[in-house]
């Protein structure tokens, strides 16, 4: 079982290397970056190159960590037993299976992704500690523990909107998603858009590498915005020579809508462009 | 050998245990790589390092233990030619900073500056500690300068070579962090963890109360207090200048606020706050975040928590063009006030011993304005005041 990327997903050496040492060792992956940078797009390829099956857990910030085990609805079991339901005789009926109570009995070792794990409250990692050592937790209503047959591959995302408590930290493997450089960027490129001409995606990057660079922005663009972006211009077969113009009249590259997906920074964008095009004119 | 790059990551503060020891160990002996040291620094930094804030000093660690390079205090004091200093300067300082320089007396100047750092930073670590922390040194820079950032790329040696990975230092910007290692400031932080949880309300235990319903034989209502940590904190940090010798008290603080809030948001300013802040001290110069913009986008109920010594020229305060690092329009003044008009809840916290407070015009001033109670010397102590008194 090694993860080797696929062909829709590019992964840089450091990162196969993080991965498989997680399966390897059967450990969770810890995995931050900013964002669009591929963090929960990982888990899902790790599972479709492994060929194993995909427990998704998305965390909210009123997520608690035992509805990751189970849930017991109590007032459900209440009613049905005053109105006479005979269901109410078995505890079982009104027990909800987590996620981690599905990973665990899964038939097949599966890929559990966490998915951003810093929008819970900040106990949250340590409530899991350990269900997440000896992959086991004990139904009380139920009075039986359910246990992993295999221990299922984890990986967990974070945003790093919280930090992560230490003793959480030191059971897993990290990894930090670099920014793509140039190379890695024309990889993903590929991977998304096969054959796709070089000279646009020069012009592009280019582009939107400079756009990265502007100061104040509130969001940058990222990996996400860059594709979405470049399906535009592919659709509307975009001229890469249009992409190229410095005219200050054009300054602002066509449907930047796409890469500023904050309507603040469209207007800080188009500011910038309108006092660069006053400067040129004053100038010139 | 792996022995020892585990001592030197300790002796750089960066917090690897035994346990995350013994799973490279372990990793190595289940073969999880094939044995090259690239994917060995790989596997290590995987293993090792659980936050991006240490990558860039596990790779400095690594370069040194594993390619000998001669990256201690005693090296770069010995002599660094002004030559090189210089040619490296070309690369990696603006024409804005490289003026500065200038106007601190020149390259040799900064030379004997450097020494002297290094010196201090020496006696500092004493006891068989030879690596430069970024402890005295600020690792957010200092006007730009910063001997950390001179010594980029491997001392000459690597010329002409592939850079290995380690080397490229990529992850040089996100290293804004300096462990929590003094005993105080793990005491600070159960504190700002405390107040962290304060004014959360508390929620209904359903299941408690239908299981104690049960056994009672009545309603019985159980109430847990709510876990979730309420409080959001807008904290500004006075960086650069006077401040320097309270860099590495305000880093810890930071790190140690940074796990605890709901929301936190920092700005940095320098000496008194004006139209602009910014959050990356080694760009400020280009990318500045207009102050109007932090008070608009953060609503009045955020905790507003200065950290700065406040000792500076009253002018800096109270006239427009005061500030000496650029045209000001409005008075810092002014900005304070709005501040403390808007954020109901807001204190300094002040490195200087209180002793000098009364004799600092500047310290008297901001008292003024942001309120006389509000201030508190930067201690375990004063920590606990300013925490009572945002939790008002
Ligand atoms: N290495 C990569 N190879 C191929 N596509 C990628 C890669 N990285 C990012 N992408 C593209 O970017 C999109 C966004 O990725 P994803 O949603 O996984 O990011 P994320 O890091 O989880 O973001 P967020 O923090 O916003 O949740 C993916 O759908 C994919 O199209
Ligand atoms: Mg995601």
């Amino acid at each position: 079982m090694r993860f080797e990327g696929t062909k829709d997903y590019v992964a840089t050496e450091d990162l196969k290397v993080a991965v498989n040492a997680a399966i390897t060792l059967e450990r969770p992956l810890l995995i931050k970056g900013e964002p669009g940078t591929g963090k929960t797009m990982l888990a899902l390829e790790v599972a479709k190159a492994l060929g194993a099956p995909l427990i998704e857990w998305h965390i909210k910030s009123t997520t608690k960590a035992v509805q990751g085990l189970y849930e017991y609805d109590a007032v459900m079991r209440l009613r049905d037993s005053q109105l006479g339901d005979a269901r109410a005789a078995d505890i079982g009926n009104y027990i909800k299976r987590g996620k981690l109570w599905e990973a665990f009995e899964a038939t097949e070792r599966p890929v559990l992704l966490i998915d951003e794990i810093d929008k819970a409250d900040i106990e949250f990692p340590n409530d899991l500690l350990q269900e997440l050592d000896r992959m086991e937790f004990y139904v009380y209503e139920l009075n039986r523990t359910v246990k992993a047959a295999r221990r299922p591959i984890v990986m967990i995302t974070s945003n790093n909107e919280k930090e992560l408590p230490d003793a959480f930290l030191r059971r897993c493997f990290f990894h930090y998603i670099r920014f793509p450089d140039d190379d890695t960027m024309r990889a993903i490129v590929e991977s998304h858009f096969p054959g796709v001409k070089t000279r646009l995606v020069n012009e592009a990057l280019k582009i939107f590498y400079d756009m990265r660079k502007v100061p104040g922005l509130k969001k940058k663009p990222s990996t996400s915005e860059l594709l979405d972006w470049l399906k535009l211009l592919l659709t509307d077969d975009v001229d890469p020579e249009t992409l190229k113009q410095r005219d200050p009249a054009k300054l602002i590259p066509p449907m930047h809508g796409a890469l500023l997906k904050n309507e603040a920074d469209v207007m800080l964008f188009e500011r910038l462009a309108f006092l660069a095009r006053r400067e040129n004119r004053g100038g010139g | 050998m792996f022995q020892r790059f585990f001592t030197e990551l300790r002796a750089a503060r960066v917090p690897v245990s035994l346990k995350e020891y013994l799973v490279l160990v372990e990793a190595l002996e289940k073969d999880a790589i094939p044995p090259n040291v690239e994917d060995f620094y790989y596997l290590a930094r995987a293993t090792l390092i659980k936050d991006e804030r240490y990558l860039d000093k596990f790779d400095r660690v690594f370069g040194h233990v594993f390619k000998g390079l001669e990256n201690t205090v005693d090296a770069v004091n010995a002599e660094i030619p002004a030559e090189w200093l210089k040619a490296l300067s070309e690369k990696f300082l603006t024409d804005e900073e490289k003026a500065q320089i200038e106007a601190l007396g020149g390259w040799e100047k900064l030379m004997e500056t450097l020494a002297e750092r290094l010196k201090e930073q020496k006696e500092r670590h004493e006891g068989g500690n030879k690596w430069i922390g970024t402890g005295g040194t600020s690792p957010y820079g200092n006007g730009g300068y910063n001997p950390e950032g001179v010594r980029i790329g491997g001392q000459g040696k690597g010329q002409g070579r592939a850079v290995k990975v380690w080397d490229k230092r990529e992850y040089k910007n996100l290293d804004d962090q300096v462990e929590l290692g003094v005993r105080n400031i793990k005491v600070a932080l159960r504190r700002l963890r405390k107040f962290a949880r304060t004014g959360a309300p508390d929620e209904l235990d359903l299941d408690g109360t239908i299981a104690k319903s049960a056994r009672e034989g009545y309603l019985d209502i159980v109430l847990r207090p709510e876990r979730r940590n309420a409080v959001k904190v807008l904290l500004f940090f006075d960086i650069g200048g006077s401040m320097d010798s309270h860099v590495q008290l305000c880093q810890e603080l930071f790190s140690a606020a940074r796990a605890e809030f709901k929301h936190m948001e920092f700005f940095y300013f320098h000496n008194c706050l004006y139209e602009s802040v910014w959050k990356d001290n080694r760009r400020r110069h280009d990318e500045k975040t207009a102050t109007w913009d932090v008070l608009h986008r953060f609503p009045h109920d955020y905790r507003v928590v200065f950290v700065g010594d406040a000792t500076m020229s009253p002018y800096e305060i109270t006239y427009p063009g005061g500030s000496v690092e650029h045209w000001n329009e409005e008075p810092g003044a002014l900005w304070l006030q709005r501040v403390a008009q808007i954020y109901e809840r807001c204190v300094w916290l002040n490195p200087t011993p209180r002793q000098h407070w009364d004799h600092t015009p500047s310290i008297q001033l901001v008292r003024e304005i942001i309120g006389d109670k509000r201030m508190f010397p930067l201690t375990i102590e004063g920590l606990d005041g300013a925490m009572r008194e945002l939790s008002r």
